[in-house]
């Protein structure tokens, strides 16, 4: 059955559309990412523009994060202070997105710098977590089942760091520009590529502001749909590409499935966990990589001129 | 056999009028060489649109070639090319078009080249090749034509530029039929399309009749919505997916 899309002019198969958001939906509600990551490529290989499919993604990980974050709000996995933190350097950095997300695609790079951004952050990122989630892994095993402990209290150039707050959910001392810039950088990526940025915040979260991993996923999701909204809110005005229609049609199937992977995920271990989505952040930053690389069918693309 | 004159005389008269009148027809001023019509004169964009056909068909009063031309409405197009650098393909060099048809197809009843000169085709704007896009770059005149030529193909991969002249069939001596196809992805504007009758390699009429691509329902007024209050539609959207989410959230908090 298909549908015409009135802000992305095209006609889509509804049920792809719908199960394309519950599977990432699934993922989302697994791993507390907003799933922007896998939605916004998926989109863009469907045929939707690729600035309708970022903008439109942000809508749709509003909603997937509204609904994820009642289940941590309900066992206390938010941390509010911290999150409100991150919020604020999430609204200035996804404002900052929208305007060069215009900017570069008045030059014609906004395809290339997604994909490269992609490529980046998808490579390091996954790359560091399946490294040390299989070594997580091994070494639980090998002591028979000891869990090991983060140490808090290791010292570095970053609590020389001035304006020191106070985190009590996550037993934290630190400066408030950390997740302020935490916050910044990942509200840019969220305007840039239509992803709520679970994937760059968690881990920055657990290894850079050392949070313990319990809240990290509700504290995310909650600065997440501040940001989404934002973004979604920002692009209205600035590009008209948020499509409501195939938002509305994303989330159906989005806000189902992540209920259903909030369930699943609390019988996991967090090192299970982090290995698998270790594993999947590094096959869809491989698929654009191997993308960018091989020769394209036609070397010339043609784009209305008015963009 | 004894029908009276009379009788016979006005029998003969009343079935030769008929005929009378034809054969004055062409000869009127009035008359008209060339008569079209579409089955449809808009298109409408709706929420279950994949792409539809529009019937055009005519009458000739002679017997002659019929071509015809459908133009979509004018836009500036940007044509970019890909280096390859580092290892990753990036985009380059470009040039600016203006005048591309958003839509361009044709349709003949025999091949163009047989039915007029290029000469022809070329005074009138017949045919892909004839159409001139006004170009904004500092292009070499070998690059304009390879960009030119990515500008067509891409076009018609797209659907939106037929890949060659459709078939005109001729029902009569005189009627004559063609579908347009315009695809899901067809720009909204205005459409010109114009027939040619063409009779030993001359142009003998030509008729222009517009087309309209609109977006109704429902899409048409979301889209009409996002651009003009487009702060509040904003806002509607995020208000939606909190919503859809809180929902989805209490409904499965019960189970």
């Amino acid at each position: 059955m298909q549908i015409y899309l009135p802000i992305a002019e095209i006609s889509v198969n509804i049920f792809l559309i719908l199960g394309l958001g519950g599977g990432v939906g699934f993922l989302s509600g697994l791993f507390g990412v907003g799933g922007g990551f896998l939605i916004t490529p998926l989109l863009i290989f469907y045929g939707i523009p690729p600035a309708v499919s970022v903008a439109t993604a942000a809508n749709q990980i509003v909603a997937s994060s509204v609904s994820g974050v009642f289940a941590h709000w309900k066992r206390g996995n938010v941390d509010l202070k911290m999150g409100l933190v991150l919020l604020a350097g999430g609204i200035v950095g996804s404002t900052v997105g929208v305007w060069v997300f215009a900017w570069l695609r008045s030059l014609g790079q906004i395809d290339l710098v997604i994909s490269l951004c992609y490529v980046i952050f998808l490579g390091i990122i996954g790359g560091m977590m399946l490294f040390e989630a299989t070594r997580a892994i091994f070494r639980t095993r090998r002591r028979g089942g000891q869990i090991r402990r983060s140490k808090k209290h290791q010292h570095s150039f970053i609590h020389g760091l001035p304006l020191k707050m106070r985190f009590y959910r996550s037993g934290l001392y630190i400066s408030a520009l950390l997740p302020l810039a935490v916050g910044f950088f990942v509200g840019m990526l969220t305007a840039l590529m239509g992803v709520g940025g679970g994937f760059v915040m968690v881990p920055a979260m657990i290894y850079l502001l050392g949070m313990p991993t319990g809240v990290v996923i509700g504290t995310s999701l909650f600065q997440i749909i501040f940001v989404t909204a934002n973004v979604t809110f920002l692009q209205s005005v600035q590009t008209q590409t948020v499509d409501v229609a195939l938002a509305i049609l994303l989330l159906i199937g989005g806000v189902i499935g992540a209920q259903f992977g909030a369930q699943f995920g609390s019988r996991l271990k967090a090192e299970h966990l982090r290995a698998l989505l270790g594993l999947l952040v590094l096959s869809v930053c491989l698929k654009l990589l191997f993308d960018l690389v091989i020769t394209p069918s036609d070397l010339y693309s043609v784009m209305p001129g008015d963009l | 056999m004894t029908v009276p004159l009379a009788i016979r005389v006005a029998f003969m008269i009343a079935l030769a009028l008929p005929l009378l009148s034809i054969g004055a027809g062409p000869k009127k001023a009035s008359a008209d060489p060339l008569v079209v019509d579409l089955s449809n004169h808009l298109v409408a964009i709706t929420t279950g649109f994949t792409g539809t056909n529009v019937l055009l068909f005519g009458a000739v009063e002679e017997e002659g070639d019929v071509v015809v031309t459908v133009r979509g409405p004018d836009q500036d197009m940007v044509v970019r090319k890909k280096e390859r650098k580092v290892g990753i393909w990036v985009n380059s060099e470009s040039a600016r078009y203006k005048n591309v048809p958003a839509y361009y197809a044709s349709a003949s009843n025999r091949p163009m080249d047989i039915i007029a000169s290029p000469e022809v085709l070329l005074d009138y704007r017949i045919g892909l090749q004839n159409q001139r896009f006004i170009g904004e770059s500092k292009l070499s005149d070998d690059d304009q034509k390879v960009y030119r030529e990515a500008l067509v193909r891409n076009m018609q991969g797209a659907g939106l530029f037929g890949e060659r002249p459709a078939k005109i069939s001729f029902l009569s001596n005189q009627l004559f039929r063609t579908d347009i196809h315009f695809p899901a992805n067809t720009p909204t504007g205005t459409y010109t399309i114009n027939v040619y009758l063409i009779r030993d390699g001359r142009v003998a009429s030509v008729k222009t009749t517009p087309l309209v691509v609109s977006k109704t329902g429902i899409s048409a007024e979301v889209y009409e919505f996002a651009h003009r209050y487009s702060a509040l539609y904003g806002i509607i959207a995020v208000i939606i997916a909190v919503v859809a989410g809180w929902i989805a959230s209490v409904v499965f908090r019960k189970r």
